[in-house]
């Protein structure tokens, strides 16, 4: 039968092969070759439009790469989806957007803030997602040609 | 919020969903931070056999945290936040917790080694503490890439609830089973070892499951899938453990509301991070369900079932020991545990029938995200209903609590004398 030693080794030495498995997995993840999100493609604008994002919590309602409170819209491609006048009009808007009877809170973003948002949604959508993305997006195409008609 | 997804959204202009949310997982997060460190206030000096090296300490340590939980509450009303997922207190109160642990982890560790002995139940306990503290700090890194800034938060938010504090409620388990049960120490402590093992052998890995479509590369489709799969085993080890060691115990401990949620922290933990967890963790089912209210199912029972019943049951464990009022067992306090347990388990059926009515809808038929949220509007009426079942359960807790909670005069002549 097992000693406490024995399960002590278990733990301890399962721990540390598993962890630098994984901080060698992060690595290799991160290495040039293997960037998958157009990492050179990060403007100022990206980056602003991001610490937009972030500052006003929009994660708290909305998902971006599946992430968020689900309370609100995906937005990974939304642009694809909804067009860049659409979203631009939804974040500049100083009455409270409701869609379908669920408030958005009104920003009243400037255009260039507005701008820098689009930016940062336009990186993302260039994203590989493994798949994740044609899940997201081609549900998109269907509802523009639905609205078209 | 619940009401809000069916429509009735009154408070919109005041408080937002988006600070709703930040509030209500900030404060189950400091809430449960706060139950573990009482619970190594409570365990660690008992184990060390000495008395905490600086109570006033503590004491600045505790309402110091209190005061930086309600600042970063308020803030959340005007705007104030970091808005990434979980994390979302501002930079500046990044910094206040950070001293703050700091604090807490040099009283905690110094009563450890000045301690008469360093037992292996306080040994991981602390141990689950330092890693939970140094894990922070991956979180407080800046990024300018939306995925990298992800791939490091789940290094906070993934490697915490699956990876150390789980070594935080196996230390906490065990020191409970050692006491209800009266199994001897090695015994239970050499389980203890085996369980934090599994643990971290799927755990640590298994954070792959959070990189699978989020732009990294596929390589975590394969490491997060196959180590996710086992995270389950760590879970039902401690349930078997903790359900074993109680058959096997002979001593039978008066206090049976601690046993209660003792045994059920183990089972229902399982059940909500082990299978529910498995339950969307293979890369072909998380590619539909990534992103769904699927992940509010899992998350709600797994949070309760793993730690937030942990806490209770410490708090039930320790209180007539503290207060010298011998509150073991009673209807409130049986009542308190079924309708809150029973509340939970229904608001995740309903959270789950919700989710899986998305995943279909959304995702396989391509309908509109509010016209989905519209057709499973009636799954957040159930929702309700079962969280105010919940709700009733907790009250009964809590009136215990405060009842119960004052020291009567034979715990206070103990002191004196």
């Amino acid at each position: 039968m097992l000693s406490k030693k024995q399960a002590r080794a278990f733990f301890l030495g399962g721990t540390l092969v598993t962890f630098l498995v994984f901080i060698g997995l992060t690595i290799f993840s991160f290495s040039k070759e293997q960037d998958q999100t157009n990492y050179e493609g990060i403007t100022e604008q990206v980056i602003r439009g991001k610490q937009i994002w972030e500052a006003n919590n929009c994660m708290g309602c909305h998902t971006i790469l599946g992430e968020g409170a689900y309370y609100a819209p995906e937005l990974t491609k939304v642009i694809d989806r909804r067009g860049e006048g659409y979203v631009k009009a939804v974040l500049m808007t100083p009455n409270a957007w409701a869609p379908n009877g669920r408030k958005m809170v009104a920003y009243g973003f400037s255009e260039e803030e507005a701008m820098d948002v689009i930016a940062f949604f336009d990186w993302i959508g260039g994203i590989d997602l493994n798949g994740f993305d044609r899940v997201v997006s081609p549900l998109a195409k269907d509802e523009k040609s639905i609205d078209n008609n | 919020m619940g009401f809000a997804r069916i429509g009735l959204d009154g408070l919109h202009d005041f408080i937002p969903f988006n600070t709703a949310r930040a509030v209500h997982t900030n404060l189950l997060v400091v809430w449960l931070l706060s139950g573990f460190m009482g619970a190594a206030y409570y365990i660690i000096p008992e184990e060390a056999q000495r008395e905490l090296v600086n109570v006033k300490l503590a004491y600045v340590q505790l309402i110091s945290l209190a005061l930086v939980g309600v600042a970063a509450i308020v803030g959340y009303h005007f705007n104030w936040w970091e808005g990434r997922k979980f994390l979302e207190i501002p930079r500046q109160l990044d910094f206040l917790v950070v001293a703050n642990v700091l604090l807490f982890l040099g009283l905690i560790l110094t009563t450890l080694f000045k301690g008469k002995r360093k037992t292996t139940t306080a040994l991981v306990l602390s141990m689950g503490l330092l890693f939970a503290a140094l894990l922070y700090l991956p979180g407080m890194l800046p990024f300018d890439s939306q995925v990298t800034d992800s791939f490091f938060r789940w290094w906070v938010v993934h490697l915490w609830v699956e990876g150390v504090w789980e070594l935080i409620m196996g230390g906490i388990l065990s020191f409970l089973l050692i006491k209800l049960t009266g199994v001897d120490r090695e015994v239970i402590e050499k389980w203890l070892y085996v369980i934090v093992g599994l643990t971290f052998l799927s755990g640590v890995l298994g954070t792959g499951h959070h990189y699978y479509y989020i732009g990294v590369n596929k390589i975590w489709l394969v490491v997060g899938g196959i180590f996710s799969a086992l995270e389950p085993l760590a879970f039902l080890a401690m349930a078997l453990f903790a359900v074993n060691m109680y058959r096997k115990g002979e001593k039978k401990h008066p206090n049976k509301i601690a046993l209660f949620w003792t045994l059920g922290s183990a089972i229902v933990s399982f059940v909500g991070a082990g299978l529910l967890g498995f339950a969307h963790t293979l890369p072909q089912t998380n590619l539909y369900t990534h992103g769904t209210l699927v992940t509010a199912m899992h998350g709600h029972l797994a949070f309760w079932g793993a730690y937030a019943m942990i806490v209770l049951a410490i708090i039930s464990y320790s209180l007539p020991n503290m207060t010298g009022r011998k509150l073991y067992d009673g209807v409130r306090g049986r009542l308190a545990f079924w309708t809150s347990n029973i509340g939970m388990i229904g608001m995740t059926v309903a959270f789950g029938v919700a989710g899986v009515a998305q995943v279909y809808l959304e995702r396989k038929f391509k309908m509109d995200f509010m016209a989905v949220q519209e057709e499973i509007s009636i799954h957040f009426v159930v929702l309700i209903l079962c969280a105010s079942l919940f709700t009733i359960g907790i009250i009964a807790y809590i009136i215990d609590f405060i009842k119960h909670g004052r020291p009567n005069d034979e715990a206070l002549e103990k002191i004196d004398a």
